[in-house]
């Protein structure tokens, strides 16, 4: 099974803005058509369908609010809502999944996971049943395993940055690294004068992942990773694996991050928090991470001592500094045991990424992964990251999906154990890219 | 006669012998059947043998979990023992302050093992927390540490937090078991003219045995299958620094998906807690069940 291999090429997200243009122009009719055949056959549809999410603060209440909108407008079906903490859903959805009763709909990441939940026949087939010609062509990778599509998103682009504290910087006379050697001058500056370089939440291990998997790309390009999804033997120890694992050492050892890293847990914002706080200067993260702190210290943001820059370019390096990692989007799927497929397709037709969501999401500095938003985008309250997010996801020449969750569930798994270790400097880089490569499957 | 009473008797039993084969025996069983096969929990599973049983005995990982295990049963006993003895016979005399302080001594008794967890993640929060604020406060910036999430700091917090949230469930054991010591003892005692420290070693103390030795079997056999502060507050991490055998199976089975492995190992930690048990019953004559009040 090396279907993978496509997959991850697929993973690309490229938006020309001719694209754009065009399918603005015309996705708009096309959108009108669609919506019109299925609203006249979804009053008929009737039932009760359970979804479950992770989104937390005032994404939360967005879902929440679109989900009552949607039983209103549509009285034969009623949706419930269910929301959990992140690492603890996706054990939940796992042992559901094994057990035979998940929910109708469930919230997912696409890629290697979603695809082990399909390949064991756990999800639904929607291929037709949905369209998807209003969303952003390239995001419906994750979802697409052998021309099927198994999910549509249902909230925004997360590609991950740099955030940044400006007033510190300012303070220390410091502007955005443009290069790695930029990053770790910053860091021992910062670090003179007793402030928190770089915020980590390292209690659970994928906001470490994150600097592995963007120093590999930008060392050795996305083919590196490529070779790893598609099962290539030995395809860990490549050498652009084990020089990014050992600058991660090396940032560790210059004291980047706060002390005690490995018990700040993201689920909880530890981490955010040393940045809202001013403790920390700076935070690797996704952009979604710019509602968690409007939802918690929106002076922060107002005031403008919140900035962003992209990850840092390797000197020579091969990877394109264009280039992303993050989430394509968040998605809702249909579980096959579910008892209420027409109404969860009604659903996933009428609710998600509505006008209203889209409207709400733009409102929180998200970037819905929808055609033709341009303008709302550039009118919207939060302009300037939003204008952000949606042209870093263009101009990306590559956008690689997480790998805990483009890998399958045990290789996703090992690779953030021994993230964690990495980090901790239990582990070599050598022995790191060794015991991962104990996790390919030949297959 | 005896026919229709050992009817009636084998009736009675039936629900405690039904209750232990499904809950208890049954379980054991599907654990060792699914020990031998290889699952994810989502596709078909294949059958693989010894092999898992191999790996346990290979992997450095549960090797690392079994000495931690081993060494959080030892600590918990000395850490708990002697403090939840000292505090549960102080507060089984009848003065009325005494019983005042037991009452708020009882409470953590009443939380929710997830709530202490949380609670005491937020206290010893490194760059948050409460108690590193106090530390500070109080001029001692250099005690401030990362307790619970320095590894070599770690497993030694957790320690004491479980101290904290069973000695409280210990001393009222003790408690019960010391106002269950006939005061004529200790007015003999008296009369013979022995002091306090007398009266504890030669009183207190032996009237104490079975109370000791079935505090000391829940200690050892709780240690054993302790699961939910740890996971709650550390995971098992950080690293491995917190891992224990109940963690590295929930860990092995369930985020890493193999099935059979994690079975091997609730085997063993189910035949461990059945031997630790066995043992401790012979060896301390808690199943002869002697009376220590001969000659009363």
């Amino acid at each position: 099974m090396s279907k993978r291999g496509t997959l991850s090429r697929r993973d690309v997200l490229k938006i020309g803005g001719g694209t754009a243009a065009a399918m603005a122009a015309g996705g708009g009719f096309l959108r009108r058509a669609a919506a019109q055949g299925t609203t006249s056959s979804s009053s008929s549809v009737s039932g009760n369908i359970t979804i479950w999410d992770i989104s937390t603060g005032d994404a939360q209440t967005i879902v929440k609010n679109v989900v009552s909108k949607f039983n209103d407008s549509h009285p034969k079906i009623k949706a419930t809502v269910e929301f959990f903490q992140n690492d603890p859903y996706k054990q939940k959805l796992q042992v559901a999944m094994g057990a035979g009763n998940p929910p109708d709909l469930f919230f997912g990441w696409g890629g290697g996971i979603l695809k082990s939940y399909v390949d064991a026949g756990k999800v639904y087939d929607i291929t037709g049943k949905v369209d998807i010609t209003r969303f952003i062509p390239s995001v419906m990778g994750p979802v697409t395993f052998g021309g099927k599509v198994y999910g549509i998103p249902i909230n925004n682009v997360q590609p991950e940055v740099f955030e940044y504290n400006t007033e510190i910087f300012k303070d220390h006379n410091l502007t955005p690294p443009a290069t790695w050697d930029d990053l770790m001058n910053a860091v021992s500056v910062l670090k003179k004068n007793n402030i928190i370089p770089i915020a980590l939440a390292g209690q659970n291990k994928w906001p470490g992942m994150m600097y592995n998997e963007f120093l590999t790309d930008r060392i050795g390009g996305p083919s590196v990773f490529n070779d790893i999804v598609a099962n290539k033997p030995n395809s860990w120890s490549n050498p652009a694996v084990i020089k990014a694992s050992t600058m991660v050492q090396q940032l560790v050892d210059a004291g980047a991050f706060e002390p005690g890293f490995s018990a700040v847990n993201a689920d909880l914002n530890q981490s955010s928090a040393l940045l809202w706080s001013g403790k920390a200067a700076m935070q690797l993260m996704g952009v979604w991470d710019y509602g968690t702190i409007l939802s918690n210290e929106p002076s922060f943001i107002t005031s403008g001592k919140y900035g962003t820059f992209p990850f840092p370019k390797v000197v020579g390096g091969e990877g394109d500094p264009s280039n992303l990692y993050g989430n394509l989007s968040n998605f809702y799927s249909i579980s096959n045991a579910s008892k209420a497929k027409d109404a969860a397709l009604v659903f996933l037709q009428d609710a998600v990424l509505n006008d209203y969501a889209i409207d709400q999401y733009i409102a929180l500095g998200e970037v819905p992964p929808v055609i033709g938003i341009d303008a709302k985008l550039k009118a919207a309250q939060h302009s300037d990251f939003l204008l952000m997010v949606y042209n870093i996801t263009k101009q990306a020449k590559n956008f690689q999906l997480s790998w805990d969750q483009d890998l399958p569930p045990a290789a996703a798994q090992a690779v953030l154990t021994n993230v964690d270790q990495l980090f901790l400097k239990q582990i070599t880089p050598q022995q790191f890219s060794a015991n991962l490569d104990k996790t390919i499957t030949a297959s | 006669m005896s026919q229709r009473f050992g009817w009636m008797l084998a009736l009675m039993l039936v629900p405690a012998v039904g209750f232990f084969f499904i809950f208890a025996l049954g379980p054991m069983v599907a654990a060792g059947y699914i020990s031998v096969l290889k699952w994810d929990g989502l596709t078909p599973a294949t059958y693989v043998g010894l092999a898992n049983w191999r790996e346990l005995f290979s992997d450095s990982v549960t090797g690392h979990a079994i000495i931690l295990t081993i060494e959080m049963m030892v600590i918990s006993w000395l850490i708990q023992t002697p403090i939840s003895m000292l505090l549960g016979i102080f507060i089984a005399g009848h003065q009325r302050y005494r019983e005042v302080l037991s009452v708020f001594y009882f409470l953590p008794l009443l939380f929710s093992t997830v709530a202490i967890g949380l609670t005491w993640d937020y206290l010893l929060n490194p760059n948050f927390g409460l108690l590193n604020a106090l530390l500070d406060k109080a001029g001692l910036p250099g005690l401030a540490k990362n307790w619970l999430g320095d590894p070599s700091l770690a497993f030694t917090t957790m320690m004491f937090l479980l101290a904290w949230q069973y000695i409280p469930f210990h001393s009222l054991l003790y408690q019960a078991g010391t106002r269950q010591i006939p005061t004529v003892f200790y007015d003999a005692a008296r009369v013979d003219g022995a002091g306090r420290l007398s009266q504890f070693f030669q009183i207190t103390l032996p009237q104490l045995r079975y109370t000791i030795v079935t505090s000391t079997i829940l200690i050892l056999t709780g240690s054993l299958t302790t699961f939910d502060l740890i996971f709650v507050t550390t995971g098992g991490g950080p690293g491995y620094a917190t891992r224990i055998l109940p963690l590295q199976m929930y860990i092995t089975a369930f985020p890493d998906t193999h099935f059979g492995y994690g079975s091997a190992l609730a085997v063993l930690l189910a035949l461990s807690g059945v031997g630790l048990s066995i043992f401790l019953l012979k060896v301390t004559g808690f199943s002869r069940m002697e009376s220590q009040m001969e000659g009363m």
